[in-house]
């Protein structure tokens, strides 16, 4: 597995510009993921560090080497696909097999099978080596296809929402997975989704992009707790952060703060409480409740135990502690008290 | 508005049993959902109630009355699909006046109901659009409005914000249930999404393979599962289950798993077979240096206000919700600790709960 750097990456596709003036480094061995929503550049990202597309401006290196005119079977990167590319004529262990054996390898039969043999264990598809590809569930093509990137021991991984056509439970088993392989293998790992829990549950680090241009790239506990603006806030949680003018909030607070920001779970709920509001709705999810409050013409949500708040109220008292908010100004960026 | 009953209600098509042995009781002002996997018999059940399938036995009653094999047509009932078929052709305001005008109601009532039903449903401003012109949301209250308007007994719903994006689920999710409220009316709504049903249900049916395994509010769903198929199906992550292989008799209070000893709740009744399961929800569960029950970590989610920890133990793999500050990583030796109190001993054969101090 190699280091993976990318200098100042731009593309253009007619008059969009799809990255701008991308850095960053995803070292040996470190899972990252690629957050942004669709059009925020992340699969393009992928395809310039791949070698499908080529970069207007900037450099990519891949292992100390500057692989930014490579072609893309020199790079030795796999990528894989939301939609599971197998063949579909192909037994599941003739797809397994088919990156090994390529020439520029050559491997031994023996070699191959071992290495077939050894991914499907990983995988737990042994017994579905003999299957055609097609006879498979949608949980285990992608399995398949995972595997045939993991097969080759490349330079990096790319990996383009491989999960997002699964159903729930699958989603969950297969990212819990993912991540205790690649933490095995010490695989370097770049993974592009719009999805936050994948996000978080599986990155070293999260760069969140926006309309082409990186905003933050930190550990998921930074990103959530320490976000630089109220985009990145925004985008991790569920139910999301509460962003409300500051002027609603009676503290002291420096005059260019604009909005204060703070995660439901920091919303306590009782009759102390300083802040009067109404409540609008609650969803009680059985592990946690979420109320949601009108305050102030804003909506508040917070998460509560369930039915700790009593069934009757209506209007109620709520407070955050100040060491639980975060503060921003009227562009939405972070202001550091 | 009115109370549903259903009573031994069983449906075949052909070899196949697509509902078996229901029994339910649909109060007067209930929002109701029915839960389950696809293929486990909801939407049958729903078109039964609705009076567009009938029943191979068993009867159903609305408001007393024995309706099991009247048409759709007699029975005062609405049913929203998940596409909503409206007439393109028409404005807002004739769609929902639809089903009035239908009904040879005079013009100046009508007009006065449409008013009244646009208001509620934020429709006041778009009254003379074109069905064409209008958002999802709002082609969705339009649907809403004329299956309102009608002032039936009951309504039907077949998973209406199944084709809705995630944001807009949840805010026509909410208006749906005000809108519930607002009218007092019964609704009965039948949806694949555990977050939906409880979120919206004040009591949820949860089916597989046709069979009713629990009708009750949500947090009696979620914490007090009386199959094990219901402490599967809701929760994220699942309620966790461990072997047991052991009988267990009335007045028990620990079991013993591969040599360890668990406490659990005082047994109110024998087990059916020497082969059982234990449940426990994963927020019961805290994760610590030493424990009775030790493991490697096998994944570490973080979800911001807390983690989802995996553990693979001698009693296979768990999963325990944490609060975030808890550090673990893979490969690390931790213990775990159970609540004992919230317990749920499965019967091994059916695969239901056995009475306990806790499940009574």
């Amino acid at each position: 597995m190699s280091e993976v750097k990318v200098e100042n990456i731009s593309k253009t596709f007619e008059d969009t510009k799809a990255v701008s003036n991308l850095s960053f480094t995803i070292k040996d061995g470190e899972f990252v993921v690629l957050l942004g929503p669709t059009g925020a550049g992340k699969t393009t990202t992928l395809r310039l560090i791949a070698g499908l597309e080529k970069a207007d401006e900037g450099k990519i290196f891949i292992g100390n080497k500057d692989a930014t005119l490579f072609q893309p079977a020199q790079r030795d990167v796999a990528f894989v696909f939301q939609q599971y590319s197998l063949y579909p004529n192909y037994t599941v262990y003739n797809n397994l097999a088919f990156p090994l054996r390529s020439p520029l390898r050559s491997l031994n039969k023996d070699q191959i099978d071992k290495a077939v043999r050894a991914i499907a264990k990983t995988l737990h598809i042994e017994d579905k080596l003999k299957n055609k590809a097609t006879h498979l569930s949608g949980g285990e093509m992608q399995r398949v296809a995972i595997g045939r990137a993991l097969v080759r021991k490349p330079n990096i991984f790319l990996m383009d929402e491989p999960l997002s056509s699964l159903d729930a439970k699958l989603r969950e088993e297969l990212r819990l997975e993912l991540k205790n392989i690649q933490v095995q293998l010490g695989a370097t790992l770049l993974f592009v989704t719009h999805d936050h829990v994948e996000a978080t549950t599986m990155a070293d680090r999260i760069g969140v992009l926006k309309e082409g241009e990186l905003i933050q790239i930190d550990p998921p506990e930074k990103i959530y707790n320490d976000p630089n603006s109220v985009y990145v806030a925004t985008r991790l949680g569920s139910p999301k952060i509460n962003v409300i003018p500051s002027r609603l909030i009676e503290i002291e607070l420096p005059a260019k703060v604009e909005y204060v920001a703070f995660r439901p779970e920091k919303v306590s709920m009782n009759s102390k409480g300083t802040l009067s509001a109404r409540i609008e709705n609650r969803q009680n999810l059985g592990v946690e409740e979420i109320v949601t409050m009108g305050f102030m013409g804003e909506m508040v949500r917070a998460v509560v135990k369930p039915d700790s708040v009593p069934r009757s109220s209506k209007d109620v008292k709520f407070s955050v502690r100040k060491e639980d908010m975060l503060f921003f100004d009227n562009k939405s960026q972070r202001v550091y008290l | 508005m009115a109370e549903i009953v259903i009573e031994d209600l069983k449906k075949e098509f052909g070899d196949f049993v697509a509902v078996t042995n229901s029994n339910l009781t649909i109060r007067n002002g209930d929002f109701f959902v029915l839960l389950g996997p696809s293929g486990c018999g909801k939407t049958t059940t729903l078109r039964m109630i609705a009076g567009l399938e009938y029943p191979t036995y068993g009867k159903i009653f609305l408001d007393a009355e024995d309706v099991t094999f009247l048409r759709a047509s007699q029975r005062d009932i609405a049913f929203v699909f998940q596409m909503f078929a409206l007439y393109p052709h028409m404005n807002v305001e004739k769609n929902i006046a639809f089903p009035l005008k239908t009904q040879g109601v005079k013009k100046s009532e009508i007009r006065k109901s449409v008013r009244e039903v646009a208001k509620m449903l934020h429709l006041d401003t778009v009254l003379k659009s074109k069905i064409s012109a209008l958002s999802g949301g709002d082609k969705q209250r339009v649907a809403l409005g004329r299956a309102i308007i009608r002032r039936p007994k009951a309504f039907l719903m077949d998973e209406p914000l199944g084709s809705l994006d995630a944001e807009f689920r949840e805010l026509m999710s909410y208006e749906l249930k005000k809108m519930h409220n607002d009218i007092n009316a019964t609704t009965v709504y039948v949806t694949h999404d555990q977050n939906e049903a409880m979120a919206m249900g004040d009591r949820i049916g949860i089916m597989d393979k046709g069979v009713m395994l629990q009708a009750d509010d949500p947090l009696t769903i979620y914490n007090k599962p009386r199959a094990k198929f219901v402490g599967s199906f809701i929760g994220s992550p699942a309620m966790n289950f461990i072997d047991v292989n052991a009988f267990m008799q009335k007045g028990s209070t620990s079991v013993k798993i591969n040599g360890s000893r668990l406490t659990i709740p005082e047994c109110y009744e024998d087990t059916h077979i020497d082969f059982n399961y234990l449940g426990i929800r994963p927020e019961n569960i805290r994760v610590v240096d030493e424990g009775n029950i030790k493991g490697a970590v096998y994944g570490v989610e973080y979800l911001g206000a807390n983690k989802i920890i995996t553990v693979d133990t001698e009693f296979g793999r768990i999963k325990a919700r944490t609060p975030s500050v808890i550090n673990a990583k893979i490969g690390d030796n931790v213990g775990l600790e159970f609540d004992s109190n919230s317990i749920i001993i499965f019967n091994g054969d059916d695969e239901t709960a056995i009475k306990s101090q806790f499940m009574n």
